[in-house]
């Protein structure tokens, strides 16, 4: 039911709206609404049940594991939440002046530095709001790069066939045009495509490392030497920074460019969708084009770059400079971690990793690359699966739900078939793993025996497999009574 | 190792399993000379104890004022349950809803959240939210200019547009050749100047922004606009304050009025084409500028342009109605350099929030809040204009800001307010140089009686000083 059919007429949480409001005869008629906004009438109860109800039709990190390949899906500390939302952080209004917020923005000062500090980097703007917009922001600032030194023909940009989408969109929205190159078959950058396709055409190179395949390119240091000698730029992709934190630095390994996804390796909340945070930190030539705003320091004062602090900006990103209060949850978790507990993060996810892909391979599960290590993710190919049962990595995935278990990231590299992309995250535990390592294999007994079963699946949720083909075909986007 | 649950066995048994001597054999196929050998300039960890501890003290540190300040974000009054609720776990810590069958309930909330939206702004179709207002501008821009048949690439934008969100277009738009044409507002009524609008008809466009209320809380003439934009072939797009909307007519007509989708009464002939403002006024915090949420609803026939997430109803196997992600064939994990736009992780716990608070405000609590802050602004402007010294700069009306010109520095006077535990308003100066001496004043239903006396006896003391005094007096 929705919560529009929940309604009555004449029904409302009385103790919301304020009292006594005066009419606004001042306002010309014209300009004023004739009919009230079709919002719900209900009551106080009435919406507390519906939505407590809603949430317990949702899967969620507390409630289950999420081997979502490329998601990190780690757990989201509490205190992390409850310490962003202190009542004068929540009421602070972003153009109150800095004199009015130095606790705060020395947080935000001491999380920029922090991210300097794991990414290598020598400068970090906080402004993007999400990984793609960080993108944007990375992408733009090559650009920008090369059209200050009147280097305007650089035009395109390389994107690995392994890439997120976003990489490639966020090119174009840049006004690149991508090129793709392939992978080799160990999992790398296909180096003798590189050399060929750069050249005086080439502004950048857009890359994940460890890539989504879920193995190191062994080779970033011949590829950043490719790009770099073609007077092109890398730009790092920092999805997986949960892979390699504390351990290597997109810095040290010569990228100029990146972003991380706080809501993933700082483990800020996935918030069914966002909010998420994506920081971009440069390298010393890229300083000056980076997003406003930034925190600057002057003798133990914080304060907001602006416009006139950086006049090569490639300028601002959202209205207020960006989602602060991921920002502080990022911070909480950074300083609860330490330099040590990022390190370990890294070292647990890698063992978490490695751990499941062993397990599964020993209980007949096809790795895509087993010769290589697993870095905090991995991918097992059902191929095999699919042309003996005709059950598909989709259809796997589903039937996992029934177990419990979140189904990992499907259909994604694209370039493994029937793939399934699994990254368990430090958080989980070794029962926990082992519980999911026994699902799959359930499946995979059913899939044998039963594929209707599975090829039906789930079974056990709260709706069955939903009729995508029906949703697009006959939009109904908008209840209507 | 504060959320790692490992004990030493587990490990000795993984690796054992693995067939690695220890977890550093793990990163072996990393070369090795690319190993940073741990983090020193990070901070040790701190128990949770000891960071609350910290925290508290910043935040105590930071205090609370009693803000008029607006510009784009404004303090209201946020329903208890509405947090309580979205930071349940099951909605806090889910992921973006892809397996469909286990994310009902995001789901189900997002299609309330799209028909809340259509509803309030009178237009067919919503997506599932955008980063922020200034970045659903910029979307909505690139959104006109896609589906202008004749690849004109250039947006009237109105200098009364908040500025910010006019810098984020820029920024957003400007790899992309499209040119931003500034439309000067009258001096006189800080509203759009129709006459200058019609001395840029010869250039065609895609689109013509419209803010209500624009950036100086003035209403536009939102009908005439909308109008002329049609009659010179651009979409009409609306930047508004949904929370204005539960008071001041929707912008879209939709193309099948009904009692749901508001009446059908929108802007001019045929209401506008796409609409986009924040969502912050509805149940989201101030929080020092986000995470807020961007909206965007349109007309139906524009909904495979549209950027970002949307939901559809749809059936499942039983026949029984459920929700998934839809259209998806327009975003970017899909359709890859061709997607509307890059975005992916969007704003979707704030637009749990804003579905929770409209549910719990209904038509008549959001009416009643936009009625109380509108009351409070007009009070707070007839006291403001009573103190020598003042005076309001434009005659019209507006919704919950207003302008008003003070007699010494604007600096100098937000000093010496902030010093009495007042922000008094926004310095209009930093975008507008003729209106240096200008503040933007915003008083929402939050402030008492007692606050607005008290803003315009502390303005009147600090006018009355300043004329008495030298005028080094208020230098901190």
């Amino acid at each position: 039911m929705l919560i529009f059919e929940h309604a009555h007429p004449g029904r409302r949480a009385h103790a919301q709206a304020p009292f006594g409001a005066p009419a606004a005869d001042d306002l010309p008629v014209e300009a004023l609404r004739r009919t009230p906004p079709p919002l719900p009438e209900t009551s106080e109860l009435d919406v507390v049940r519906h939505y407590t109800r809603l949430s317990q039709k949702n899967f969620s990190i507390d409630t289950q594991f999420y081997p979502l390949g490329s998601c990190t899906m780690k757990y989201n500390p509490r205190a992390c939440n409850s310490l962003a939302m202190l009542p004068q952080f929540l009421s602070r209004h972003p153009l109150a002046d800095a004199d009015t917020g130095q606790g705060f923005l020395a947080s935000m000062h001491e999380l920029q530095e922090m991210l300097k500090e794991v990414t290598g980097m020598a400068a970090v703007s906080m402004a993007p709001m999400a990984g793609a917009h960080g993108e944007f922001a990375g992408v733009a600032m090559i650009r920008a790069y090369h059209d200050a030194r009147g280097d305007t023909a650089r035009r395109e940009i390389i994107v690995p066939d392994a890439a997120h989408g976003t990489n490639p969109a966020t090119a174009s929205m840049c006004g690149y045009t991508v090129r793709e190159i392939p992978t080799d078959r160990q999992g790398n950058v296909d180096l003798e495509a590189l050399k060929a396709a750069v050249g005086p055409q080439t502004a950048g190179l857009m890359l994940t490392n460890p890539s989504t395949l879920g193995v190191f390119e062994q080779t970033i240091v011949a590829i950043q030497k490719i790009v770099h000698e073609a007077g092109g730029l890398s730009y790092y992709d920092g999805a997986n920074l949960n892979a390699i934190l504390g351990r290597v630095r997109p810095g040290d390994m010569g990228f100029d460019v990146i972003h991380m996804n706080l809501h993933k390796t700082f483990s800020t909340p996935h918030g069914g969708g966002g909010p998420g945070a994506g920081p971009v930190g440069v390298s010393e030539r890229l300083r000056p084009f980076l997003p406003i705003p930034f925190v600057v320091e002057e003798r133990g004062f914080f304060r907001w770059a602006e416009e006139a602090d950086c006049p090569q900006s490639i300028g601002r990103m959202s209205a207020f400079g960006g989602n602060m209060g991921v920002l502080l949850r990022a911070w909480v978790y950074a300083r609860m971690l330490g330099g040590q507990g990022m390190q370990r993060v890294a070292e647990f996810a890698a063992l978490n990793a490695n751990y499941l892909a062993a397990e599964l391979n020993k209980a007949g599960f096809v790795l895509a690359y087993p010769e290589r290590r697993a870095s905090h993710e991995f991918i097992v190919t059902l191929k095999k699966l699919k042309d003996e049962t005709g059950v598909s990595a989709m259809d796997f995935a589903k039937r996992l739900l029934d177990y419990g278990f979140h189904a990992p990231t499907t259909y994604f590299p694209m370039l493994v078939p029937e793939c399934l992309l699994i990254e368990p995250t430090e958080t989980e535990s070794k029962e926990t793993l082992d519980a999911f390592v026994a699902a799959m294999v359930a499946v995979k007994r059913e899939a044998e025996g039963q594929p209707e079963l599975v090829k039906s699946a789930p079974h056990k949720l709260p709706a069955r497999r939903l009729d995508d083909v029906k949703a697009a075909r006959e939009l109904d986007l908008v209840w209507k009574p | 190792m504060p959320f790692i649950p490992h004990t030493e066995s587990d490990i000795a048994a993984m690796l054992a399993s693995i067939g690695a001597p220890s977890t550093d054999a793990l990163f072996d196929e990393i070369p090795a000379e690319l190993n940073c050998g741990g983090l020193p300039g990070i901070p040790e960890g701190l128990s949770e104890m000891a960071v609350t501890r910290l925290m508290h003290g910043r935040a105590a540190r930071d205090g609370f004022y009693t803000s008029f300040l607006g510009a784009g974000a404004y303090e209201h009054h946020i329903p208890a349950a509405v947090w309580q609720i979205v930071t349940r776990g099951e909605f806090y810590s889910a992921y973006t809803p892809y397996q469909a069958e286990a994310s009902q309930g995001t789901l189900q909330l997002l299609y309330e959240y799209q028909t809340m939206m259509a509803g309030l702004t009178g237009l067919d179709v919503s997506n599932a939210s955008l980063y922020d207002g200034a970045s659903a501008l910029a979307e909505a821009v690139l959104m006109a200019v896609r589906a202008n048949k004749a690849n004109i690439r250039r947006v009237l934008v109105p200098a009364t547009v908040h500025p910010r969100y006019l810098a984020v277009t820029r920024t957003t738009v400007k790899n992309q050749g499209i040119e931003l044409v500034t439309v000067p507002y009258d001096k006189a009524t800080g509203a759009t100047d129709l006459a200058a609008l019609e001395a840029l008809v010869g250039d065609p466009a895609a689109g013509l922004v419209i803010p209500q209320p624009n950036f100086f809380g003035v209403l536009e003439p939102v009908d005439a606009l909308t109008d002329w934009a049609h009659a010179h072939n651009m979409l009409a797009i609306a930047v508004v304050n949904p929370l204005a909307l539960a008071l001041l007519k929707p912008p879209g007509s939709p193309s099948q009025p009904s009692p749901a989708s508001g009446g059908g009464q929108g802007w001019g002939e045929k209401g506008a084409d796409i609409c986009v403002g924040d969502g912050q006024p509805l149940g989201v915090p101030l929080s020092s500028g986000g995470p807020y949420f961007g909206f965007m609803t349109a007309r139906q026939a524009l909904v495979r342009q549209m950027p970002g997430r949307i939901v559809g109803r749809t059936v499942d196997l039983d026949g029984q109605p459920g929700f998934a992600l839809t259209l998806q064939a327009r975003e970017q994990h899909i359709r890859r350099s061709k997607a509307t736009s890059n975005i992916c992780t969007n704003q979707g716990l704030l637009v749990t929030a804003a579905t929770i608070h409209m549910a719990l405000m209904g038509p008549e609590g959001l009416k009643n809040v936009a009625l109380a802050s509108h009351a409070n602004t007009r009070e707070l402007v007839a006291k403001l204009s009573a103190v020598p010294g003042v005076e309001r700069v434009f005659p019209g009306p507006f919704f919950h800001e207003a302008v008003i010109r003070v007699n010494i520095p604007v600096p100098d006077v937000l000093r010496a307010l902030r010093a009495q535990g007042i922000l008094g308003g926004y310095e209009l100066g930093r975008d507008y140089p003729e209106l240096a001496d200008c503040i933007l004043v915003c008083a929402t239903e939050t402030r008492t009686d007692d606050d607005l006396a008290q803003y315009a006896q502390q303005l009147e003391r600090i006018l009355s000083r300043r004329r008495e005094a030298p005028p080094c007096a208020y230098k901190s």
